[in-house]
């Protein structure tokens, strides 16, 4: 069996264990989803009418807040569902399996990898119930064409592998899950302090270049204008590259943690 | 040394200032049951991890089944099945899902996959408990689910640490018939276990392991010769039969205080039979007999150069 058949082979068989585990125990899955659906009508109904005066000119409507919201959320969304990959690699790596899966014959990157292709699965199913959520209460994408919403759909993906990695990372340096779900939970913090909620320029003017610059509000602003067609600008590349980026540097820690001895 | 599933020369791990392992050296001929026998902390687990790939030796040559260690742990890893200390069984799925994905990572087909998992299964008594989740099964069933999962690959060479240990008396009986029947089929057994009771009921050759060190090497009956302390003790009430005892027994060693005789003896049933014989040929009766036989707190005493080995409190009556 080539090295290639043996990776697909593999990681395959891992992945369908991490889903046979996320299928059996959806708790946590769908409490990582209450969050941002949490947020999501917080945000529309409590806060929704005074903030909406602020975006809209003074004023207040509602439907003009969940369209500026919805974008943050979803990614939000995939912030908060790799906060449970994190808890789930940690907990993972304290079972004796992992041990014997290091002696086994088989590709040595499959055990991450199985995470990691499941973790973008649940990513991907929980923007979708969010979204079914935000459309539910309103929320209407204006004249997106077709090439539009692919493109959203794979910066969704891209962002949610991105964030994936990291949070692979994060697992296999906590010590338990406790300390996973601690160490993950910048992921879903970071949403607050960009433009999710609040545009740019009604932050205070020393932290506007901080949320301008992390990973959530390009993101946000490339969905946003894909979406809603406002300008994307420099956004698009940015996002693209911040994505990249976190793949890389999640792919390298990950990798070397995992390939380290274990104690 | 193609005979050799195992041979290490000079294995060395130490974590920071600690040695672990300090240089030492195993042969295990193919279709045997070796035993690493020690205490806790000796490294019979650092060694077991060294040997099936888990961890990376400081130092030391190693080929097991005939594949270099260091240059090519993918081969190592295809010829062996590792069952380690702590269940190495995903508790979250069920003991049949557990197997089916062994069966998949060993590159079964489905059909020879299904089959396999419900061969050991059956095999291993765990059929009517396929179904639940392995979180929910004893220890005993536990370990047994973990060897099953050994076997699906069919490996040549089997590393067990530790199989026995926190398993009731049932249990471990009926791990020791299962580990027995593996060696039937030419398969290799490594164990480790801190009790000299299970290296010599299971394995063909022992290595005492302390402090890193590999303190001797051989057949059961080959340590237990270097291990003096097995002997009888007779106590008695009667000052008058004690007298007459230890002259009718010049060899044995006198302890007046409390009136106790020590006989050297393996135990074995012959060598009892004739002191009993000459107790009663010179017509005395002791108030209690007692069988002493060497455990592994004498093993370390005598092989480690600790002295004490007489008087040990613990007393095994047969």
């Amino acid at each position: 069996m080539s090295s290639l058949t043996l990776a697909i082979r593999d990681s395959t068989t891992m992945l369908r264990r991490n889903l046979l585990h996320a299928r059996r125990y959806p708790s946590l899955t769908l409490n990582l989803l209450l969050t941002p659906i949490m947020l999501l009508l917080l945000f529309v109904y409590i806060f929704g009418g005074t903030f909406s005066a602020g975006l809209n000119g003074g004023h207040a409507d509602r439907s003009v807040y969940i369209a500026y919201i919805v974008p943050g959320l979803l990614l939000m969304t995939i912030g908060s569902t790799v906060i449970g990959t994190a808890v789930s690699v940690s907990n993972d790596m304290t079972e004796g399996i992992i041990a014997r899966f290091r002696t086994m014959a088989i590709h040595r990157g499959s055990v991450i990898i199985g995470h990691v292709i499941g973790s973008v699965l649940q990513c991907v199913l929980s923007v979708v119930l969010v979204g079914a959520v935000a459309v539910a209460i309103g929320f209407r994408s204006t004249d997106a064409t077709v090439l539009e919403w692919l493109a959203a759909f794979a910066l969704l993906v891209l962002f949610a592998l991105a964030l994936t990695w990291i949070a692979v990372g994060m697992g296999l340096v906590s010590p338990n899950a406790e300390a996973a779900s601690n160490n993950a939970m910048p992921l879903i913090l970071l949403p607050l302090l960009s433009s999710a909620f609040v545009p740019l320029h009604a932050m205070p003017g020393w932290f506007q270049p901080i949320a301008e610059y992390q990973p959530f509000t390009p993101a946000i602003e490339t969905l946003r204008g894909l979406l809603l067609g406002t300008g994307i600008g420099h956004n698009g590349w940015l996002a693209v590259a911040w994505c990249l980026g976190l793949t890389v540097l999640g792919y390298l820690w990950s990798t070397s943690k995992f390939n380290h001895d274990p104690k | 040394m193609t005979d050799l599933a195992i041979a290490a020369n000079g294995l060395r791990k130490s974590y920071g200032d600690k040695t672990v392992l300090d240089g030492i050296d195993l042969a295990v001929p193919e279709g045997t049951i070796f035993a690493l026998l020690g205490p806790n902390g000796a490294g019979k687990t650092t060694a077991v991890k060294i040997l099936s790939t888990l961890i990376t030796a400081d130092a030391g040559e190693t080929r097991v089944g005939g594949h270099d260690l260091a240059a090519d742990p993918q081969a190592v890893r295809a010829a062996i099945g590792v069952t380690g200390q702590f269940s190495a069984v995903d508790g979250l799925i069920t003991g049949e899902e557990n197997m089916l994905l062994m069966a998949d990572l060993h590159h079964l087909s489905k059909r020879e996959g299904r089959r396999v998992a419900a061969e050991l299964l059956e095999r291993f008594d765990l059929t009517e408990a396929a179904k639940k989740p392995a979180s929910t099964y004893s220890g005993g069933m536990k370990r047994r689910l973990d060897i099953a999962m050994t076997l699906v690959g069919s490996p040549r060479i089997i590393f067990l640490d530790e199989p026995t240990t926190g398993l009731d008396p049932r249990s471990r009986h009926t791990m020791w018939q299962i580990i027995r029947e593996l060696v039937t089929d030419g398969v290799t057994v490594l164990l480790t276990t801190q009790y000299l009771e299970e290296a010599d009921e299971l394995a063909d050759r022992i290595a005492v392991l302390n402090d890193g060190k590999i303190a001797a090497q051989g057949s059961a009956e080959e340590l237990k010769r270097l291990i003096p302390g097995g002997h009888v003790r007779l106590r008695f009430t009667d000052p008058a039969a004690y007298q007459n005892a230890t002259s009718a027994l010049p060899e044995a060693s006198r302890d007046d205080e409390s009136l106790t005789l020590q006989i050297p003896s393996d135990g074995s049933q012959r060598e009892l039979r004739s002191l009993l014989d000459r107790l009663d040929s010179a017509g005395i009766e002791a108030d209690e007999l007692t069988v002493h036989t060497p455990d592994l707190d004498d093993v370390f005493f005598a092989l480690t150069g600790g002295t004490g080995i007489p008087n040990q409190p613990k007393e095994a009556v047969r």
